[in-house]
């Protein structure tokens, strides 16, 4: 036996390494540079310092945006979260039924994003659409490009119907690994059903929950392919997200140093966001 | 041969292994006796390679093996819970370390049958371990461990899991095992009764410190100190403050107790008196035993044998005396010490060295 | 509390048992006594966790009923039979503070706060856990956890009876002598019926007025531990019982005496054994005395295990055990006597008792 407690591991680590840089350091490096610098074209660079983070943070159509995409993220945690443990508390937890619910579960999230958006599209549209005809039929006003609430529904249905799999999924994980004579003392004791899931289930769950609400925060916070495809940030501009926007403002309107300074405060959001749902949900699990 | 030399382990700035010297031979089955959290799987883990010391070096027959990674290692590991291929047959399962490591059929066949004979498992190598009870699936994993010839073998409270009969068949078994193979044994556990059933040497441990290494009965009979004395005693060791002095030790205001006579020779002072609870009796065995009152709580019958926990002016006390007796609780009674196996330790928890009668 | 009667409690896990074999637990008929302390003993798949969950409800028995006080609880739910139980890994509400954990049977049962407030005080003295009331139940100790466990049962008095099982299996040696004389003095004082679940011979034998041996779906023995100890009606008892468990070895009996290879035997009783029958004699490692005396052995192996000492010997071509004081001598060519009230003689396995 020799020694090797050396530094070879290192060379093995190396291409992901060079993979990060390229895909994640050296863009965002790039976004950092073109917030800081205003071009007209041919390459010609000129110092900006913090002029478009001011006039980022100064625009009404950024904090607009910005209101949207908080709403929006409430919406879908607020439906997404108590769906998925709902259904995830109805879910078998043995026999034929649990492949069957979870093939079913894992169906939406195995369809590619732009096709979810196309389903969603065709499947709303009033003349051809299924949805869509149906509800005209039973005489509801519906039509997703004209009315911005209707076109709202349409994204949050799109993003729950989408999404709401993956916290069942998490759940049932931490439902699972409950051990049954849990259930069992809560009966001895005399619990109701809301006992039981408040002081067994619940608390059980709440590792994964961490993470289902992180997740489902981060992605919808980022929402970007739902109103894209579906209402294109319409009607007007009522589904335009601050992503939707970032989009317009970069390769519509080709001003790059604002965007990239938009990019950098976005991103900023969603770390702090990110920072506070964990704070919040990791400190009551100390105390408790 | 395993050597720990000053090995330490950190983490978080708190030692959960303050620095250890421990050399175990081959051929030899070592216990390491601790409750829970006393750092019994942190030290395996140091001795396995699955994690590095913070201080201090292992040397295994001689080498420096500080750094090198438990795969490259010729190490077995034993679990409490039965690991073992739940897809694969009992043959399969003993054989896949040999298939591992690239050995022709023929010797893998011939090394199989002959762990599974020595594991009582013939019978059942063509079944998968799910359709084994619990003895045979740990035996299964035994025998893997086993088979690999490994110079050393860990084993975490191995038999933990399983009925109170198999695992007094199992221990049985075990040093016989252990005796026919040249490797190194680690063998943790927290009954020192199984300590004492396996034989061998006893490293006890408390709160990530080695307190003793010796032969296992040595070291049930001459502790060290205090807490060793505590961690290898079940039932519970009693003790009494007491100032020695001249033929007497003088309990602050009750009984007077004589002091044996291998414990005539230290010098007089205050000390604690240790002894177990088999040497309390009901009724004057020998001729030296000191008679002492106590007051009963609860009686405890194992069959053959009666527990009866006391309070001995206020300590208490567990006495296990021959034959049945119920006796009520709060009952004052007399009761005889046999002195002749009383330990002394002094203020610092040091034993006091003096030549027991084993 | 309540008297438990088991009435022919026959129960099979798979659909139509036909033979004998397809039960997990054949039958079962039985009474215990109000405030008894029962332990169900034997080693796994015997039918012991089976026999608890239809006492608990959470098994219907395919035949038979199940009494407390008379009344047929038979198809009633857990809630409504009033129980309590102790799970082998300790069962608490890890949100919820000591004090909350112990309130909350009584809450779930509308119990009025002053009352509730009241009863959880004693328990926590009860239990030994009254500075710790405000303590969130997570960072607990297992043994502290268990006492939870145990206080949440307790702290309701109309409770029929306290199940436990394996309830000592995650605490370490030291606390277990802790709990179980806690738990014995806790069964003086309140005098609940109780049933116990183990593998472990020892929390069997200390706990139980009554221990009740199981093997393979059936009750072989109910006897207190020194009914168990010196009279096993069955050689599986006495195997399972002891440690080491007690010798049995193939002998014939003649009259009063009993015959085992070369050796005879003098009994003070004539047991009647049927011809054909298979005649074995038992006798416990303990009630063996090695000396200078008796009948010749020869020793394999000496265990020192501390306060006594285990000989492995050959007797007449039997391998036995013989229990050693930890200060006796054993000579160099030694002997052995039996106590002749120690001797046990066994028909087709069955004990032949004096009376017969």
């Amino acid at each position: 036996m020799q020694k090797t407690w050396n530094n070879k591991a290192w060379f093995l680590v190396l291409p992901v390494l060079v993979l990060v840089a390229f895909s994640a350091v050296i863009p965002l490096m790039t976004v950092v540079n073109y917030s800081v610098q205003d071009t007209f074209g041919n390459n010609e660079f000129f110092w900006a310092g913090t002029d478009w983070f001011e006039e980022i943070l100064h625009s009404a159509r950024f904090w607009e945006a910005l209101q949207r995409n908080l709403f929006f993220s409430f919406i879908i945690l607020a439906l997404q979260i108590p769906l998925g443990i709902f259904i995830a508390l109805n879910m078998p937890k043995s026999g034929i039924g649990v492949p069957v619910c979870l093939v079913l579960m894992a169906l939406p999230l195995l369809i590619p994003w732009n096709v979810v958006g196309t389903i969603w599209q065709v499947f709303g549209r009033v003349d051809i659409g299924l949805l869509g005809y149906t509800l005209r039929a039973l005489g509801v006003d519906y039509n997703y490009v004209r009315d911005p609430v209707d076109a709202w529904i349409t994204i949050i249905v799109m993003d729950v119907w989408h999404w709401t799999s993956l916290v069942v999924l998490l759940c049932y994980a931490g439902l699972v690994s409950i051990p049954d004579a849990y259930y069992q003392a809560a009966k001895i004791d005399g619990a109701s059903r809301w006992s039981v899931f408040r002081y067994i289930q619940l608390p059980k769950m709440k590792r994964v929950l961490l993470i289902a609400v992180l997740l489902r925060f981060m992605d919808s916070f980022m929402i970007y392919t739902e109103p894209f495809v579906v209402t294109g940030g319409g009607p007007g501009n009522s589904t335009t997200f601050l992503s939707i926007d970032l989009v317009k403002m970069a390769v519509g309107q080709f001003d790059l140093g604002p965007a990239a300074a938009m990019s950098i405060i976005y991103f900023l959001i969603i770390l702090l966001l990110s920072w506070v749902f964990y704070t919040v949900m990791t400190s009551s699990d100390a105390n408790g | 041969m395993l050597e720990l030399r000053n090995v330490a382990k950190m983490v978080a700035g708190d030692y959960h292994i303050y620095p250890t010297d421990l050399a175990f031979e081959r051929g030899t089955l070592n216990v390491l006796l601790g409750p829970t959290l006393a750092g019994k799987t942190s030290l395996m883990r140091l001795m396995a390679g699955l994690d590095r010391p913070t201080s201090g070096s292992v040397f295994f027959d001689g080498a420096d093996v500080t750094g090198v990674r438990v795969q490259q290692r010729n190490v077995a590991m034993v679990y409490q819970q039965f690991i073992n291929y739940p897809a694969l047959t009992v043959y399969e399962n003993i054989a896949s370390p040999l298939r591992i490591a690239g050995r022709d059929s023929a010797s893998i066949d011939q090394a199989v049958r002959q762990a599974a004979e020595l594991l009582k498992l013939t019978p059942y190598l063509d079944r998968t371990p799910l359709n084994l009870s619990g003895g045979q699936q740990q035996r299964t994993a035994l025998a893997r461990a086993l088979v690999k010839n490994a110079s050393l073998v860990l084993m975490d409270e191995p038999l933990a899991n399983l009925d109170y009969k198999l695992r007094e068949e199992l221990r049985e078994e075990l040093p016989k095992i252990f005796a026919q193979s040249g490797a190194v044994f680690v063998y943790a556990t927290t009954e020192p009764s199984e300590a004492l059933l396996l034989g061998g040497n006893t490293a006890t441990l408390s709160e990530g410190r080695v307190t003793q290494f010796g032969k296992t009965i040595d070291v049930y009979r001459k502790p060290a100190d205090l807490v060793t004395a505590k961690t290898f005693a079940d039932p519970p060791l009693n003790f009494i403050d007491v100032i020695k002095s001249g033929a007497f030790f003088q309990h602050q205001d009750f009984d007077r107790l004589p002091v044996p006579s291998h414990l005539l020779k230290i010098s007089d002072g205050a000390m604690t008196v240790a002894f177990h609870p088999h040497h309390l009796g009901l009724s004057r065995q020998t001729e030296g035993a000191a008679p002492l009152k106590a007051v009963t709580q609860i009686s405890e019958i194992t069959g053959s044998e009666s527990f009866v926990h006391l309070d001995y002016n206020g300590v208490r006390w567990i006495m296990l005396a021959a034959g049945i007796h119920e006796i009520d609780p709060d009952t004052q009674i007399e009761l005889f010490l046999d002195t002749r196996h009383l330990m002394a330790f002094g203020s610092d928890g040091r034993a006091i060295a003096v030549d027991a009668v084993a | 509390m309540a008297r438990i009667t088991l009435d022919h409690i026959r129960h099979a896990y798979g659909p139509n048992p036909k033979s004998a074999k397809d039960y997990a637990l054949r039958e079962v008929h039985h009474e215990w006594n109000d405030g008894g302390a029962y332990a169900l003993l034997g080693p796994s798949g015997c039918g012991k966790t089976t026999l608890l969950n239809i006492i608990s409800g959470l098994l219907q028995p395919s035949e038979g009923h199940i009494l407390f006080d008379g009344k047929d609880v038979t198809y009633l739910s857990t809630q409504a039979r009033n129980i309590a139980q102790v799970f082998q890994f300790p069962v608490i509400y890890d949100t919820m503070t000591v004090y909350d954990n112990l309130a909350f049977p009584l809450r779930n049962r509308a119990v009025p706060e002053a009352e509730v407030d009241r009863r959880v005080r004693e328990m926590l003295e009860i239990i030994d856990l009254a500075g710790w009331a405000k303590r969130k139940a997570q960072g607990l100790t297992a043994d502290q956890k268990q006492k939870i466990s145990l206080g949440r049962g307790l702290v309701r008095n109309d409770v029929n009876a306290i199940l436990f099982d394996e309830p000592l299996t995650v605490i370490d040696p030291h606390m277990k002598w802790v709990l179980r004389s806690q738990l014995k003095r806790l069964h003086k004082q309140f005098g609940f019926t109780m049933v116990y679940v183990t593998h472990d011979q020892t929390e069997a034998l200390t706990f139980a007025d009554k221990v009740v041996v199981m093997y393979d779906g059936q009750i072989v023995q109910i006897g207190t531990p020194a009914e168990l100890f010196e009279r096993p009606t069955h050689t599986f008892v006495g195997y399972f019982i002891g440690s080491p468990g007690m010798n049995v070895m193939p002998a014939r009996v003649e009259g009063s005496a009993v015959v085992v290879g070369g050796e005879t035997i003098a009994l003070d009783y004539s047991p009647q054994v049927k011809a054909g029958d298979r005649a074995e004699l038992g006798i416990r490692p303990e009630f063996i005395r090695i000396g200078r005396e008796g009948m010749p052995v020869a020793v394999n192996r000496i265990e020192d295990i501390g306060r006594r000492r285990i000989v492995r010997a050959d007797f007449q071509g039997q391998r036995i055990a013989i229990v050693a004081s930890e200060d006796a001598e054993i000579p160099a060519e030694p002997r052995i006597t039996f106590d002749p009230t120690a001797i046990n003689i066994y028909a087709n396995s069955w004990r032949v008792g004096r009376e017969a």
